[in-house]
């Protein structure tokens, strides 16, 4: 069972440099198992999410990215400020012509651009849009659908679409728009998720996101731990190595053992050599540690993801999929 | 070819350093290290930092917020070390304000586009960190207060929108819809085309007609400093092509960092704007060089399979290395990727620390590394 059953919009967002689109892609994976249809969403324009998993760059429509066990789908979509104000002017105004005589002036660029509420308006409109779209019949097209948010430096405020066109729109179909957004963002059907490494800024900007989210009555989702290093040292030999109590000349007959003593280094440089990048590794486990402590005392449910050695590819995202299920993120 | 850390900082010619690269890479401790190593080489430097860390931006005695350059306490030596950090909407209410009487002025201030335009990250703060830059240089020039700025870049989506944002907002503001919005006010009716009929009634219908109202009402007020938008725009320009500025591009060897480096390096080059080098950061030190990762997995197992718990400290300690050493392998490749693709680019590796960087005394160490030979 999923901590997060009711939930079918999940926002993943994060510190620039935390994985954030790897931990949506990969969450999109875990929930797509049993033949559930999930959609992906980006909206920062980077294709991250096509680089991720090796395709053609995404346009404006969603496509087939991977598929899951049990005949699950992910699609993906790139979603673009412009493009969506077109399609929203086509469907609620058909506004064909006038649609395109609004980009040759300019207009399309100036009100996405000056307006920066009326952009994440639009974009969080078509992730809203792809939430209620049904079949005929009358289940969603979509079970989940998940977005690549923008970094926790700004996702409380592009998430909180009413306050930002606030100002701008007091009346009118965009504010109309932004009301219905709000309400599916601040219900029990959306989540938002946060992904952090164990490093000082990221926590840091972690805790404040969460401030910022609960003032604007966003539903917070999980903290996803990602990159998070493990180690092969006992217990014993990590205290061994904390306190300097293990030291060269103790790793010798070892070495020898394990036909280490004929390197282009000597034994001992390689001993040094050893006990210096375990002394780091320590040293880094220790902080990891602590900030951990700081993670779980924000009081959300933390998921944690394995440092990857070999880099991020497809079988490394089934590998993070498989994580987030046994943890029961999804 | 090695980046010259040091030889760029200490050439008097050097007079200003933009600090630039993807979200997450350490851009703004790298700018903040390069100004401190450069004070304490004898410049006298201000740093322009954007959105620093809390704790470092304590060390750097960043904690009120006022918007112009205060001393760094700690920095030895014989230069001098400022830093400041943008406050994104009071360096454009100071433009305003500088460019439009105080009536009109305080008529756009309060005006709720922009407002909106003026807090939001949209281009604005790249725009703004650009026009702050423009304003330190100018003071720098007029009474010699620092021979150095060095400057760290909003953590844009991506790393190109500082180039593109002030361009992309003069333009914008002095575009031909804006030109269009005005020109009933300006000239004979017959300027309002059917074309600009269409486009009112559908942004009427889409946005409401009172928000109109109010983006014309400011794009009106703002008449006069849409000169002086594009204008400033050109300038700032013209200022990161001078010979005296360096840019230097910060990545980590990660593979999404390592592209955006590129796209910078070859924006850079095709705009004339001068590469200093590149800082790859979080580079995984090598431990033990001779001692291979599959070569020290192995020998783990040899350990654990013939000698059990007796051996297991040392069989721990080669797991470590075998799983450093792979990192390493792997960002050498992507790096040697980078450097196949831009020989030409100077480039300096920084170790990874094992704690993070939140005092002077650590920036002085990053110092050290980037600029030992």
């Amino acid at each position: 069972m999923s901590d997060w059953a009711r939930v079918r919009l999940h926002v993943v967002t994060g510190k620039g440099g935390t994985g954030k689109t790897t931990v949506a892609a990969a969450l999109a994976m875990a929930l797509a198992r049993d033949g559930r249809k999930v959609l992906l969403c980006e909206v920062e324009g980077r294709q991250g999410i096509a680089r991720l998993f090796d395709v053609e760059p995404l346009p404006y429509e969603e496509r087939l990215v991977a598929v899951a066990p049990g005949d699950g789908e992910v699609r993906a979509l790139a979603i673009d400020a412009e493009a969506a104000l077109l399609e929203y002017l086509d469907m609620y105004y058909r506004l064909g012509r006038a649609g395109r005589a609004l980009d040759r002036f300019g207009v399309i660029d100036f009100a996405t651009t000056i307006a920066p509420g009326v952009r994440d308006v639009l974009l969080t409109g078509k992730v809203f849009e792809a939430y209620r779209r049904r079949q005929r019949a009358g289940p969603p097209v979509y079970d989940h659908i998940v977005l690549d948010a923008p970094p926790t430096g700004r996702i409380a405020r592009f998430l909180n679409v009413n306050a930002e066109v606030a100002g701008i729109a007091k009346v009118g179909p965009i504010r109309k728009q932004a009301d219905s957004i709000m309400q599916v963002l601040q219900s029990r059907g959306t989540a938002v998720h946060l992904v952090t490494l164990l490093e000082d800024m990221p926590v840091q900007e972690t805790a404040d996101a969460i401030t910022e989210l609960s003032a604007a009555e966003l539903s917070i989702g999980g903290i996803v731990v990602n990159q998070a290093r493990s180690t092969p040292l006992t217990a014993t030999t990590r205290k061994a190595i904390a306190t300097g109590s293990l030291g060269a000349a103790e790793l010798l007959p070892a070495l020898k053992t394990a036909g280490l003593d004929d390197l282009s280094a000597t034994p001992g440089t390689v001993a040094d050599g050893l006990l210096a990048g375990a002394v780091e590794h320590v040293e880094r486990l220790d902080l990891e540690e602590r900030l951990l402590a700081d993670v779980e005392a924000l009081g959300r449910p933390v998921y944690r993801l394995p440092q990857l050695s070999d880099g991020m590819d497809l079988a490394g995202l089934y590998e993070l999929a498989d994580a987030l299920c046994e943890q029961a993120m999804a | 070819m090695r980046f010259d850390v040091d030889g760029l900082l200490d050439d008097p010619a050097t007079r200003i350093v933009v600090c630039c690269g993807s979200g997450g890479v350490g851009k703004t401790t790298t700018a903040a290290a390069l100004g401190l190593r450069a004070a304490e080489r004898g410049r006298s430097v201000v740093v322009l930092t954007i959105d620093p860390a809390r704790r470092l931006a304590q060390a750097l005695g960043l904690d009120g917020l006022d918007n112009t350059p205060r001393p760094v306490a700690g920095s030895q030596g014989h230069g001098r070390l400022d830093a400041m950090m943008l406050d994104m909407k009071r360096t454009f209410d100071e433009v305003v304000e500088g460019h439009a009487s105080q009536a009109k002025a305080q008529q756009i201030l309060e005006n709720p586009f922009y407002v909106a335009l003026s807090s939001s990250f949209a281009g604005t703060q790249e725009y703004m960190a650009m026009e702050k830059l423009g304003q330190l240089h100018a003071q720098a020039e007029a009474d010699a207060s620092w021979d150095l700025i060095v400057v760290d870049t909003p953590p844009s989506r991506s790393a190109l929108d500082f180039l593109d944002a002030p361009e992309h907002l003069a333009s914008l503001l002095d575009g031909r819809f804006v030109r269009m919005l005005l020109a009933p006010a300006r000239g004979p009716a017959r300027l309002l085309s059917v074309g600009l009929g269409i486009v009112t009634s559908a942004l009427n219908k889409v946005l409401g007609a009172q928000v109109l109202t109010d983006m014309q009402t400011f794009i009106a007020a703002c008449d006069t400093l849409f000169g002086g938008f594009r204008q400033r725009a050109e300038a700032t320009y013209a200022l990161l092509q001078a010979s005296g500025t360096a840019f230097v591009v910060v990545a980590t060897p990660e593979p999404d960092a390592l592209r955006e480096a590129t796209y910078f390096v070859e924006r850079l080059s095709s705009e004339h704007m001068p590469l200093a080098g590149l800082v790859v950061n979080r580079v995984q030190v090598e431990a033990v060089p001779a001692l291979s990762a599959s070569a020290a997995e192995q020998a783990a197992q040899r350990l654990a399979d013939h000698a059990g718990e007796q051996h297991e400290a040392t069989a721990g300690l080669l797991l470590i290395q075998a799983d450093r050493a792979r990192q390493r392998q792997r960002q050498d490749r992507l790096r040697k990727g980078f450097a196949g693709a831009h020989p030409e680019v100077p480039t300096v590796g920084v170790d990874a620390l094992a704690g993070d960087v939140h005092d002077l005394d650590g920036l002085r160490r990053v110092g050290e590394l980037l600029g030992a030979q």
